[in-house]
């Protein structure tokens, strides 16, 4: 084999080896990116059902029930609300009139959830529940605040 | 009140001045051929570590002195904090853990202004010079947006307190040895520049760089083992690793690390990849600085990100886009004089490490993507998105295969020329044993998994072949068990270090295999007295009491484990409430062993004395980590080969 040959032997390779392992990771990207919704995008249909994503809000208060290791809860905007159905271990931070993210998918109206994140801090926010309380703003902020507070 | 933060504050400024003198005069010196100005970098860099420990002395002093007149260390420390977690608490907040950057530059800075004398005046006088730029920039940072030393008034109380998850023995070590590791690449990243600037690029400059090169990677593998261990028996979920943003920071440099150590051998060996090698030492920094933006700018939410200030994420982010561009512009103005190394045919040790280079940072950009995508969008307002672990872990598989291939293949293929049929004679046996081991493997876990069943061939050759090679070294021709010692006494201690750092590859692949294959997780609701059996252990719940800890108030449950009815142990995981946050934590409990760990963690008490307790059986997992130990103690090896020091001798 001459050098010029051997080299673009090569260089041959190495695209190839790049655009394969290129078409590998775009393709699981593609079908492992995560988007997400708020309830009210769910209450207006905009979520994909039988999709995996994440849903964002507060916890609405007194709505936590534990049956064995399953707990069902509802999520708000304070617009919409969704409930929510998850099995295993709670996190930590997690509080009721608090925010939440959760990860599932959507079965019946109901929003089956694989993970609920934990957060590091009391205080904290994340960011998808500020989100969907943000684009939600509109709603009608006293029966929002009696949903939230239970009171 | 002292003036202990007034001391540090201001030797900061000092260490400034200091920094500014240093990256500008023997650069100049360097360029005009004055002699004068290039002595200078080294007492510059020199006084300028005096002064970075001067400041983070007076920080720690005021840590354990609860000066809580100090903004910093009232938001992170309180007076009941133990003692060892006030020095942790050091670097526990974002302005601490920028000051602990610097003090890592400058220890690296010292090191080689210490260790290089034998380099050519003018490369030394570069190279502390562009050190001296990056601590240029990180100082201005830190006095400009993130001061350690800002004084609160009205003083309060107490303070407080750490962070709870940051309360851990592991918590003390990962960020200096992480840090370590990040900033030791800025060592090869100023012998890159300095080598650009002068024109200067051969094999002697490749081992100059080698060695520093080895001992971050050391660092930096320690410090993410330190960190993935943290989150496994701290977070109390269990997992080693989670893909999250600020794990990602720190596996990117080290994945172009890795790139950088094997390119760097071909450079000395060979005199091959020359300017591919330089790239690599700029990228190997610049992920790190990287790093540091995405933990640092508070573009991440989670335990890392204390930011919430704009100005700090555009200083880093100006910062960055200052040293990438403009190494980079370096790079394309002057690589093209670096020249081509040596010829190399197709089938050859240099492809197989060529090939090595590639898939490593095919996999850093991998990461990268699904790291910086989701902050993009957020940033240009497209959305929120999130990339979970299945994207990575259906990336690195196919990734780490060929890579775990290769390194079977490429250490004994021979340099410049190697010929398939050879290689196929000599790893003959290695390949026989990797397929029954492997099966033999999968039969004894209880079930032949056919993923499973591939990690674990790949881990088994790395073994295999590591083993072949060094029987082939060893192999005595004849003439008994002396002749076996003294051909072993002959193979180079460099070269021991791969092998090992090899093994611990293969290692790390068998409790990763093991872990995801055969871990058993169980969520249980139990009842004093009521019990679970997973893989044959049997888990009873034996009640909980309260406890009293230092600064906060826990649960203890008590959970016995028995097999066959044998006590195995007994755990006590526990739920801590933080007394001054006020943040419930929980603490898991386990029991390690060689070949499993028993882990147990409580989640939440339901009904009346019943508690969810989360049970897992987790099969080898502590190799994952042992495998990274072995391989940071092959680096370690590597760099204690004779020839670094010879040549020191010679030379000086």
């Amino acid at each position: 084999m001459k050098p010029r040959h051997k080299r673009l032997a090569i260089a041959a390779g190495a695209l190839l080896v790049i655009g394969a392992a290129a078409a590998l990771i775009l393709n699981a990207f593609q079908s492992n990116l995560v988007f997400f919704y708020s309830p009210s995008q769910i209450a207006t249909k905009e979520a994909p059902v039988g999709r995996t994503f994440r849903l964002g809000g507060l916890v609405v208060a007194g709505s936590l029930q534990r049956n064995g290791i399953a707990a069902d809860f509802q999520v708000t905007d304070l617009a919409k609300t969704v409930p929510v159905h998850f099995e295993g271990i709670l996190p930590d931070l997690f509080k009721e009139g608090k925010g939440v993210v959760a990860q599932g998918k959507l079965q019946d109206g109901v929003f089956m959830a694989r993970e609920v994140l934990a957060k590091h801090d009391e205080n904290y926010m994340p960011p998808e529940a500020a989100l969907a309380l943000k684009n939600a703003a509109a709603a009608n902020a006293k029966t929002a605040a009696t949903l939230v507070t239970g009171k | 009140m002292t003036l202990l933060p007034e001391i540090g504050h201001f030797s900061l400024w000092l260490a400034l001045g200091v920094a500014l003198v240093l990256s500008t005069l023997p650069m100049l010196g360097a360029a005009y051929g004055r002699t004068d100005w290039m002595a200078l970098a080294r007492p510059a860099a020199a006084s300028l570590f005096a002064l970075v420990l001067l400041a983070f002395g007076c920080l720690v002093a005021s840590f354990l002195r609860d000066d809580f007149s100090v903004l910093y260390i009232a938001s992170n420390s309180n007076s009941a904090l133990p003692f060892q977690y006030k020095i942790a608490g050091v670097w526990g907040g974002h302005e601490g853990s920028l000051l602990l950057w610097v003090q890592m530059l400058c220890v690296w800075m010292v090191a080689v202004a210490l260790f290089s004398r034998h380099l050519p005046q003018a490369l030394l006088a570069r190279i502390l010079a562009v050190m001296g730029m990056i601590s240029v920039g990180f100082l201005l940072f830190m006095l400009l947006t993130s001061n350690p030393f800002d004084r609160l008034f009205p003083t309060p109380p107490d303070g407080n307190d750490l962070n709870p998850l940051l309360q851990d023995p592991g918590m003390v070590s990962h960020p200096p040895m992480l840090y370590m590791g990040y900033v030791g690449f800025s060592v090869a990243f100023a012998f890159a520049i300095a080598a650009l600037i002068g024109g200067t690029l051969d094999a002697t400059w490749a081992r100059w760089t080698r060695p520093w090169t080895t001992v971050a990677w050391m660092f930096l593998t320690i410090g993410i083992a330190l960190g993935s261990a943290w989150a496994y028996y701290e977070l109390g979920w269990g997992g080693w690793w989670f893909w999250d943003p600020v794990e990602n920071a720190s596996l990117m440099p080290w994945l172009v690390g890795t790139a950088l150590i094997h390119s760097l051998a071909v450079t000395e060996k060979r005199g091959s990849f020359k300017s591919w090698t330089v790239l690599l030492a700029i990228l190997a920094f610049s992920f790190s600085l990287l790093g540091t933006f995405l933990v640092r700018s508070g573009v991440l939410s989670s335990v890392h990100a204390f930011a919430t200030d704009p100005r700090r994420g555009l200083f880093i982010l100006v910062f960055l886009t200052v040293v990438i561009g403009a190494s980079f512009a370096l790079y394309a103005w002057r690589a093209p004089t670096v020249g081509l190394g040596a010829r190399f045919a197709l089938i050859s040790r240099e492809t197989t490490l060529l090939a090595n280079n590639v898939l490593f940072l095919v996999a850093a950009g991998a990461v990268m993507l699904g790291t910086l995508y989701p902050l993009l969008l957020d940033a240009l307002g497209l959305g929120k998105i999130s990339v979970g672990p299945p994207y990575f872990d259906s990336v690195f598989m196919p990734l780490m295969a060929p890579t775990l291939f290769l390194m079977g293949v490429g250490p004994l293929a021979r340099w410049k020329q190697a010929q398939v049929p050879d290689l196929a004679r000599r790893l003959q046996w290695a390949a026989g044993c990797t397929v029954i081991a492997a099966l033999l493997t999968g039969w004894l876990a209880g079930e032949i998994h056919v993923v499973a069943t591939c990690g674990l061939l790949m881990a088994f050759w790395v073994f295999g072949s590591v083993g072949t090679d060094f029987w082939e070294r060893v192999r005595p021709q004849g003439k008994g068990l002396a002749e076996v010692w003294r051909r072993f006494r002959q193979i180079p201690v460099a070269l021991l270090g791969m092998m090992l750092a090899h093994v611990g590859v293969g290692v790390f692949c068998i409790g990763v295999v093991m872990v995801k294959t055969y871990e058993v997780e169980r969520d249980v609701k139990m009842r004093v007295g009521e019990s679970t059996t997973v893989r044959g252990y049997t888990f009873t719940f034996q009640g909980t009491r309260d406890l009293e800890g230092p600064n906060y108030s826990a649960t203890r449950g008590t959970v016995a484990v028995a097999r066959d009815t044998h006590a195995v142990t007994v755990l006590y995981p526990e739920k801590r409430i933080y007394r001054v946050q006020q943040n419930p934590m929980t603490n898991a409990s386990i029991n390690a062993g060689l070949t499993r760990d028993l882990y147990v963690s409580m989640g939440e008490p339901v009904d009346n004395d019943a508690w969810i307790i989360r049970v897992y059986v987790k099969p080898f997992v502590d190799w994952i980590w042992g495998g990274c130990l072995i391989m940071a103690l092959g680096g370690l090896l590597a760099v204690l080969d004779r020839r670094y020091r010879r040549n020191k001798e010679v030379k000086a």
